[in-house]
C-alpha cells in the first residue's frame, strides 16, 4: 500500500517540470492570498473578460492574458537560449542587444534612414520583417562562429555583441527613436481578433521549435553534444556545427522578439528595446529546471519558466512594487532556486534523507 | 635546447595593448590638436571621468584571475551612489556614509563569495542575481534622482570640487590665462587602489593563490591551497573595490539615480580583457586593466572631441577592439596547445 | 620493521560497489630503491596508490612508514605529504601560469618582515634546488614555457623539497620522448642515491628494466609477487601480468582460415598521428578479425584511432575498399562503413543522460542525417532488436543508460555500431570490466560478424581472447608497429613479440 504512494511521490520528485510548475503555483497562490487580503474576488487572477475597445473591437482582458502577452518576448528568447545552454554549457548574453538591433534595422528600412516618424512604409512590410529575422540570424552566426570554431567562452564571445549590437542599432536609427505610426507594422504588437498578437507569435515560435525537435533529430544531437561532446564526435556528430547552429537559432529568435517588441511600441527605441531581456531569458531556462551546465534540456520547462517570470513581475506590480524595485525580489528568487540546485546543498539533503531512512529501518528492526 | 623562449605570449599581449593605447592617443593628438587634445588636461580628464571604472576594473581583474566573473559591479556602484546621496540628504555625515558603503560592499561580497566558493554555484548566475539585487535595491532606497549639493553635505561637496593642480604641463589659453593642469581626489583614490592591488597581486600569498587557482584549480587544491576561501575573498575584494569605485563615481557625478552606471560591468570586463586578462583565469594584471580603461576613455574622448560622431561609436569601437583581442587570445591559446602536444 | 625499509603495506583490502579492487595486498618499499609497480588495467595499481596517498580509504590492512610509530591512515593528499609520501602524476599537477620557483613554493612561500612574499629569497632557493638536482632551468620563467619533461621534474623537485621519504611516480613518462625520459631517469637515480624510496608505475617495459631495482606485480586486485629485477626477465614479467605461466601454456588453437585472397577492406600506408603512434602500414581483408596486441600505452588504441579519424592522421595515406580516402573526422569514417567502440566507455562511449534507445540509434541517426529522423516505431524496433540480440539487461529502452551496469553499457555501445551495419568495426577493449559470460558472448559475436563478411579490429588486454578469435595479429610496442603474426597464433608467440628485446 505504502509503496504505491511512495512510487507516486518518486514520480513527482523526478518529474522534470516540478520546479517550474511549483514556482508558478506559488506565484498564483500569492496572487490569491493578496486578493483575499484586500477583499477582492479571490479568483480575480484567473478571471478573463471580454472588453470593448474604443475602436469597437472585442478583446480578451485579464491578468492571465496580460502575463501571456507580456511574457511573449522572453518565451521566444527562452527557446533559443535553452538550446544554447544545452549545447555549449554557456549563455548568450547578447540576445537583448540583438533584439534592439533587429528592431532598429527593420524600422530603419521601413521608415527610411534618418526619418524619425512616418505613417507610410517605404518598403513592403515583409521586407522589414525578413530584415529583422536576417539581422538576428546574422548576429547568431557571429556568436556561433566565435563559440564553436574559435573555442571562446560563450559569455565572452557574446559580450561583444552585447555592447556593440545596441550601439549599432542606435547608429542605424541615426541616434533617434524611429516611430512608425502604421497599423500594419503595429499589428504584431496589437490584437488579432480578441487575442493579443504576441501570444499568437510566441505560440507559433513554440510550435515551430516543437515540430523541428519532433520531426528532426536536432534535439537529440544537441543534448548528446551537450552531455558528452567527445563521445558524440566518435558517434559521428559534428559537435562544432551543432553548437554553431544553436547560436544561429538563438539569434533568429532574438530577431523575432525584437520585431514583436518594437511593433508593440510602434517604434524602434534602440536604448530600451530588449534591455535586460537576456537576464530574464537565462533565468527562464534555469527556472525551467535546466542545468546551466548544459546537457539535457526541457523546452516546456523553459517556457513555463518564462511565463513564471512574467507572472512574478505582474504580481509584484499588483502588490504595488514599482518596476524599478522588482529586481530585488527576482534576485532573491534566483538565489534560492540555484542554491537548492547546488551540489553541496543537494548532497546535504540527501545525507539527511538517508539518515532518516536509516533511522526508520532501525526503528522497524 | 629546451630553454624557454623569452618572449612570453602574455607579456606580448600586454605590450600590444600599450602600443595600441599610445597609437590611439597619438592619433587623437595629431587629428585633434586644434581642439586641445594635446593638452595634458585631456589625459587627466580621462582619468577623472574613469576613476570609478579603474577601481571596479581592479576588482574585476582579481575575480577574473580566478577564472570567475562579477557582473554585479555596475548595479553595486548605482546602489552606492544612491546610498551616499540619500544618506547625506538625511543628514548623515560624509565619512560615516562612506564607511557604510564600504561595509555594504563587504557584506555584498561575502554573500556572493560564499555562494560561489562554498556552494559551488556558477559565478555568472550568482553575480547576475547580485546585479538584479543591487539595481532593485537602488530603487527601493529611492526612485528619483537625488543630487548632492553644497547644502546637503558641504564636506562631500568640498571633496568633489577639490582641484589638485600639477606643477607642470599647463598651457596658456586664448585669453592669455595660464591653465594649470589638475586632477581630483577620486583620481588619487583610484591610483592608490591600483598600486595597492598591483602590489597585493604580486607580493602576497593571497595574490599568488589567486593566480594559482586561475591556472589550475585542481592543482592549486592539490598543492594545499584553500581554494574555497580564496575564491570567497576574491569576490569580497571585488565588491569592496567596487564600493570604493562607487564613492569615486559619486564624487564625479554628485548624484544617485536608478539608471546610473548601467553597463559599467561590461566596460570593466572589456577593459580587463583588452588589458590582457584572460577570462579563463590565471593570466592578467591590473596595470593591463588600467590601460584597458584608458583605451576605453581615449576612444570616448576622441569621439567627444570630434563632436560629430554619434555617441554610440565608443561602444562599437570598444566592442571591435574586444573582438580583435579575443581572437588574438584564442590564436595564442591554439598555438600554445599545439606546442605542448 | 627492517632497517632500510621506508614503507610497508600489509593486507590492504578495498572494495568498490560490486568489485573487489584490492584483496590482501602486501607491498614493501626500501630506502633508495626504485620499485616498479606493474599490472594491466584493473589490476589495482592505481587503487593501491590511492590508498597510500589518502585518496581512497582502504578497508583492511595497515600501512607503516619509517619514523612513524603508529600505523598510518591518510585521509587526504595533505596528510600523506605530512608523513612524507608525495605523488607526481601523469598530468602535471602544477600551475602552468606561474614561474617555476612559485610552483615550488606556492602556499609555503618565505615571507619578509612585512608579511609579503619574499620573491628574491624563494627564487634563490629554487634555483639552488633545481641546480642541485641537475636541472638547468631559469626558475623565474613561467612553467608553461618548459617542456613536459621539465614540468614533470619540477613536480618531482617540489615533492622532494617537501621532505618526502616516498616518491610515487604515476606514469610520469607517458607523454615524454626518449631524450626526456633519459633526463627523468637521471633525476630518479640521483634521488635514489639520496635514499628516497621511489614507486614507479609505467606501462613501458623497457623503462622498468632501465631504472628499476625491484618489481611488484598485481593482477585482478591481488598480489602476484615481488621480484628483484634480475629474477624476472621480460617474458616472465608479461606472463605474470597477463596471468599465464609461460611454461604451462598449452596452445589452444582453432583452425585459421587464410583470408589473404579476399579483397582488401582497409589499407594504410605510413599512417601516423604525431605523439601517439609512429607511421605504420596495415592491410585488412574482408571477413578478417585482426587483433592488435601490445601493452596499454603501446599505441594499440592510437593505431585504431588514427584509422577511424578519432585522432586525425598527420601523415600517410589510407585506402578503403581500394579507394583513396581522406578521413577528417569520425563521420567520414562512418560514411565509409566504419565503426569504433572506444576503450574509454565513460569518456568517449556512452552519452550518460540519454536513454538506452537513444544511445543505440545515435550513430545510425548521425549517419542518416538530422532531417531524416528515424520514426519512433523504427527506433523502438532497432532498440528492441539489439536489446534482444545482445541480451542487454535494462528495465526498458527508455531507461537512462547511466543506470545500467558497465557490461550492459558496453553492449549498448556495441549495439549502436551494429545498428549502422558497418563493414569494418574497431572494438577497443570491448570486454573490459565485464563478466565472463558476456565476454564469451562478445567473442562469439566477433567470429559471427566476421563470418558475415565484416572485417573486425579487436584490441584486448587479454591475450587469450585474441588468440581465440583473431586470424592475424599486429604487435605494438612503444607506439610502434613491430610485427605481425599470421597463421598459427599462439599465446607464446604473442608474448614474446610483445616483450621484445631479450627472450627471442
Amino acid at each position: 500500500m505504502s509503496t504505491d504512494s511512495s512510487s507516486l511521490w518518486n514520480k513527482i520528485k523526478s518529474w522534470p517540470l516540478l520546479l517550474p510548475v511549483v514556482a508558478l503555483i506559488l506565484v498564483m497562490a500569492l496572487n490569491i492570498l493578496h486578493d483575499v487580503a484586500v477583499g477582492a474576488n479571490p479568483l480575480s487572477f484567473f478571471t478573463i473578460t471580454l472588453n470593448q475597445t474604443t475602436s469597437g473591437g472585442t478583446i480578451l482582458y485579464g491578468r492571465i492574458i496580460d502575463i501571456l502577452n507580456r511574457g511573449s518576448e522572453v518565451a521566444i528568447l527562452a527557446l533559443g537560449m535553452t538550446l544554447v545552454v544545452s549545447s555549449s554549457a554557456g549563455t548568450d548574453i547578447s540576445v537583448g542587444s540583438v533584439m534592439s538591433l533587429s528592431a532598429s534595422f527593420c524600422c530603419m528600412l521601413l521608415a527610411g534612414f534618418g526619418v524619425t516618424s512616418t505613417n507610410e512604409l517605404r518598403v513592403p512590410l515583409i521586407v522589414g520583417v525578413l530584415a529583422a529575422f536576417a539581422m538576428g540570424t546574422l548576429c547568431g552566426c557571429f556568436n556561433g562562429t566565435l563559440v564553436a570554431y574559435f573555442g571562446i567562452q560563450p559569455m565572452v564571445a557574446t559580450l561583444i555583441l552585447f555592447s556593440a549590437a545596441r550601439a549599432i542599432g542606435l547608429l542605424v536609427c541615426n541616434n533617434m527613436i524611429v516611430y512608425i505610426r502604421n497599423a500594419t507594422f503595429g499589428a504584431f504588437g496589437a490584437f488579432t481578433g480578441p487575442l493579443p498578437t504576441p501570444i499568437i507569435i510566441a505560440a507559433i515560435c513554440i510550435a515551430i521549435v516543437a515540430v523541428v525537435l519532433r520531426k528532426t533529430s536536432l534535439g537529440m544531437y544537441i543534448q548528446s553534444v551537450g552531455i558528452n561532446s567527445k563521445a558524440s564526435r566518435i558517434a559521428g556528430l559534428n559537435s562544432k556545427r551543432i553548437i554553431f547552429l544553436t547560436y544561429v537559432i538563438c539569434g533568429f529568435f532574438a530577431g523575432v522578439a525584437g520585431l514583436v517588441n518594437s511593433s508593440r511600441i510602434t517604434s524602434a527605441d534602440s536604448n530600451n528595446i530588449g534591455l535586460y531581456y537576456e537576464m530574464d531569458a537565462i533565468l527562464a531556462v534555469a527556472l525551467g529546471g535546466n542545468s546551466l551546465g548544459g546537457g539535457k534540456f526541457n523546452l516546456a520547462g523553459s517556457i513555463i519558466g518564462a511565463y513564471t517570470i512574467q507572472a512574478i513581475t505582474t504580481t509584484l506590480y499588483a502588490l504595488g512594487v514599482s518596476t524599478d524595485q522588482a529586481p530585488v525580489y527576482k534576485a532573491i528568487i534566483v538565489v534560492i532556486i540555484v542554491a537548492i540546485q547546488a551540489p553541496p546543498v543537494r548532497a546535504f539533503f540527501r545525507k539527511r534523507a538517508n539518515a532518516k531512512a536509516f533511522g526508520k529501518e532501525a526503528a522497524k528492526a | 635546447m629546451k630553454k624557454a623562449k623569452n618572449i612570453n605570449s602574455n607579456t606580448l599581449l600586454l605590450l600590444i595593448t600599450v602600443v595600441l593605447f599610445i597609437a590611439l592617443y597619438a592619433g587623437g593628438c595629431i587629428v585633434y590638436s586644434a581642439k586641445g587634445f594635446t593638452h595634458l588636461q585631456t589625459f587627466l580628464n580621462i582619468l577623472i571621468t574613469n576613476s570609478g571604472l579603474i577601481c571596479v576594473a581592479c576588482g574585476l581583474t582579481v575575480v577574473m584571475l580566478t577564472a570567475g566573473i562579477d557582473i554585479s559591479v555596475g548595479s553595486l556602484v548605482a546602489m552606492d551612489c544612491m546610498m551616499l546621496a540619500v544618506g547625506m540628504r538625511n543628514g548623515i555625515g560624509a565619512i560615516p556614509m562612506c564607511l557604510l558603503v564600504l561595509i555594504t560592499g563587504v557584506v555584498f561580497g561575502l554573500v556572493q563569495g560564499s555562494l560561489i566558493g562554498y556552494l559551488n554555484i556558477q559565478p555568472f548566475i550568482v553575480t547576475m542575481a547580485g546585479m538584479f539585487f543591487g539595481r532593485g535595491m537602488t530603487a527601493v532606497i529611492c526612485t528619483e534622482q537625488v543630487s548632492i549639493t553644497q547644502e546637503i553635505n558641504a564636506t562631500f561637496y568640498k571633496w568633489a570640487n577639490a582641484k589638485i593642480t600639477l606643477p607642470f604641463g599647463g598651457y596658456t589659453n586664448n585669453k592669455g590665462k595660464y591653465m594649470a593642469p589638475f586632477v581630483r581626489v577620486e583620481v588619487l583614490i583610484a591610483l592608490l587602489v591600483l598600486i595597492i592591488i598591483f602590489l597585493m597581486l604580486r607580493y602576497t600569498r593571497f595574490g599568488r593563490a589567486l593566480y594559482a587557482i586561475g591556472g589550475s584549480e585542481q592543482s592549486a587544491a592539490m598543492m594545499g591551497l584553500n581554494v574555497k576561501a580564496t575564491k570567497m575573498k576574491a569576490y569580497m575584494l571585488s565588491s569592496v573595490l567596487t564600493s570604493i569605485g562607487g564613492i569615486c563615481y559619486c564624487l564625479n557625478t554628485m548624484a544617485g539615480s536608478v539608471q546610473q552606471a548601467t553597463g559599467l560591468e561590461m566596460d570593466a570586463i572589456s577593459s580587463a580583457v583588452i588589458g590582457g586578462t584572460l577570462l579563463t583565469g590565471g593570466v592578467g594584471n591590473v596595470l593591463g586593466s588600467f590601460i584597458g580603461v584608458l583605451i576605453n576613455g581615449t576612444i570616448s574622448s576622441i569621439v567627444k572631441t570630434n563632436g560629430k560622431l554619434a555617441s554610440s561609436w565608443p561602444n562599437i569601437l570598444t566592442a571591435a577592439l574586444l573582438f580583435v583581442f579575443i581572437v588574438i587570445q584564442s590564436l595564442f591559446a591554439a598555438m600554445r596547445a599545439r606546442k605542448n602536444r | 620493521m627492517e632497517d632500510n625499509v621506508v614503507l610497508t603495506a600489509r593486507g590492504i583490502s578495498m572494495t568498490f560497489p560490486g568489485v573487489k579492487a584490492l584483496e590482501n595486498v602486501d607491498f614493501t618499499l626500501r630506502k633508495g630503491e626504485i620499485h616498479a609497480l606493474m599490472g594491466e588495467n584493473g589490476a589495482g595499481k592505481s587503487t593501491l596508490i590511492k590508498c597510500l596517498t589518502g585518496i581512497n580509504d582502504f578497508e583492511a590492512g595497515e600501512i607503516h612508514i619509517e619514523g612513524v610509530d603508529e600505523p598510518v591512515k591518510n585521509h587526504s593528499t595533505r596528510d600523506a605529504q605530512n608523513v612524507g609520501i608525495s605523488t607526481v602524476y601523469q598530468e602535471v599537477n602544477l600551475c602552468p601560469n606561474l614561474s617555476v620557483a612559485e610552483n615550488l613554493f606556492i602556499g609555503r612561500e618565505p615571507l619578509t618582515k612585512l608579511k609579503t612574499v619574499d620573491r628574491k629569497s624563494y627564487n634563490v632557493k629554487s634555483q639552488k634546488i633545481m641546480d642541485d638536482l641537475g636541472i638547468s632551468v631559469d626558475v623565474t620563467q613561467n612553467l608553461e614555457n618548459y617542456s613536459l619533461a621539465i614540468q614533470q621534474m619540477v613536480a618531482i623537485a617540489r615533492a622532494v623539497d617537501m621532505e618526502c621519504k616516498v616518491l610515487i611516480l604515476d606514469e610520469p613518462t607517458s607523454s615524454l620522448d626518449d631524450e626526456e625520459v633519459e633526463k627523468l631517469f637521471k633525476l630518479m637515480r640521483m634521488l635514489k642515491e639520496k635514499g628516497v624510496g621511489i614507486i614507479f608505475v609505467t606501462h613501458f617495459l623497457e623503462q622498468v628494466y632501465a631504472v628499476c631495482d625491484r618489481i611488484t606485480v598485481l593482477r585482478n586486485g591481488a598480489l602476484v609477487g615481488e621480484y628483484p629485477i634480475a629474477d624476472l626477465p621480460r617474458v616472465k614479467l608479461v606472463a605474470a601480468m597477463m596471468g599465464k605461466d609461460l611454461d604451462d601454456l598449452a596452445a589452444i588453437k582453432g583452425e585459421t582460415k587464410d583470408l589473404s585472397h579476399e579483397p582488401l577492406e582497409i589499407s594504410a600506408k605510413g599512417l601516423a598521428h604525431i605523439g601517439t603512434v609512429k607511421p605504420f602500414d596495415l592491410e585488412i581483408h574482408k571477413g578478417e578479425v585482426i587483433g592488435i596486441g601490445g601493452l596499454l600505452g603501446s599505441g594499440r588504441s592510437e593505431l585504431a584511432r588514427s584509422i577511424y579519424g578519432a585522432d586525425r592522421a598527420n601523415t600517410g595515406s589510407l585506402k578503403v575498399k581500394d579507394k583513396d580516402v581522406q578521413i577528417h573526422q569520425p563521420i567520414d569514417a562512418m560514411n565509409l562503413g566504419m565503426g569504433m567502440l572506444p576503450d574509454d566507455r565513460k569518456a568517449e562511449g556512452i552519452i550518460e543522460d540519454l536513454t538506452v534507445r537513444e544511445n543505440i540509434i545515435l550513430a545510425l541517426q548521425a549517419k542518416t542525417g538530422m532531417f531524416k529522423k528515424l520514426s519512433r516505431q523504427k527506433q523502438n524496433e532497432i532498440a528492441d532488436r539489439y536489446i534482444d540480440l545482445l541480451s542487454i539487461k535494462t528495465p526498458s529502452p527508455d531507461t537512462l543508460v547511466k543506470q545500467l551496469s558497465g557490461g550492459n553499457q558496453q553492449k549498448v555501445i556495441l549495439a549502436r555500431w551494429l545498428a549502422t551495419s558497418p563493414d569494418f568495426l574497431i572494438l577497443d577493449e570491448p570486454t573490459r570490466g565485464i563478466d565472463i559470460g558476456t565476454k564469451t558472448e562478445i567473442q562469439k559475436l566477433i567470429v559471427e560478424l566476421a563470418g558475415q563478411g565484416k572485417s573486425i579490429m579487436f584490441i584486448s588486454s587479454e591475450i587469450m581472447e585474441m588468440v581465440r578469435t583473431c586470424n592475424r595479429m599486429v604487435i605494438m610496442r612503444d607506439r610502434e608497429k613491430v610485427g605481425e603474426i599470421g597463421g598459427d597464433i599462439t599465446e607464446q608467440k604473442i608474448m614474446h613479440a610483445i616483450a621484445g628485446g631479450e627472450g627471442e
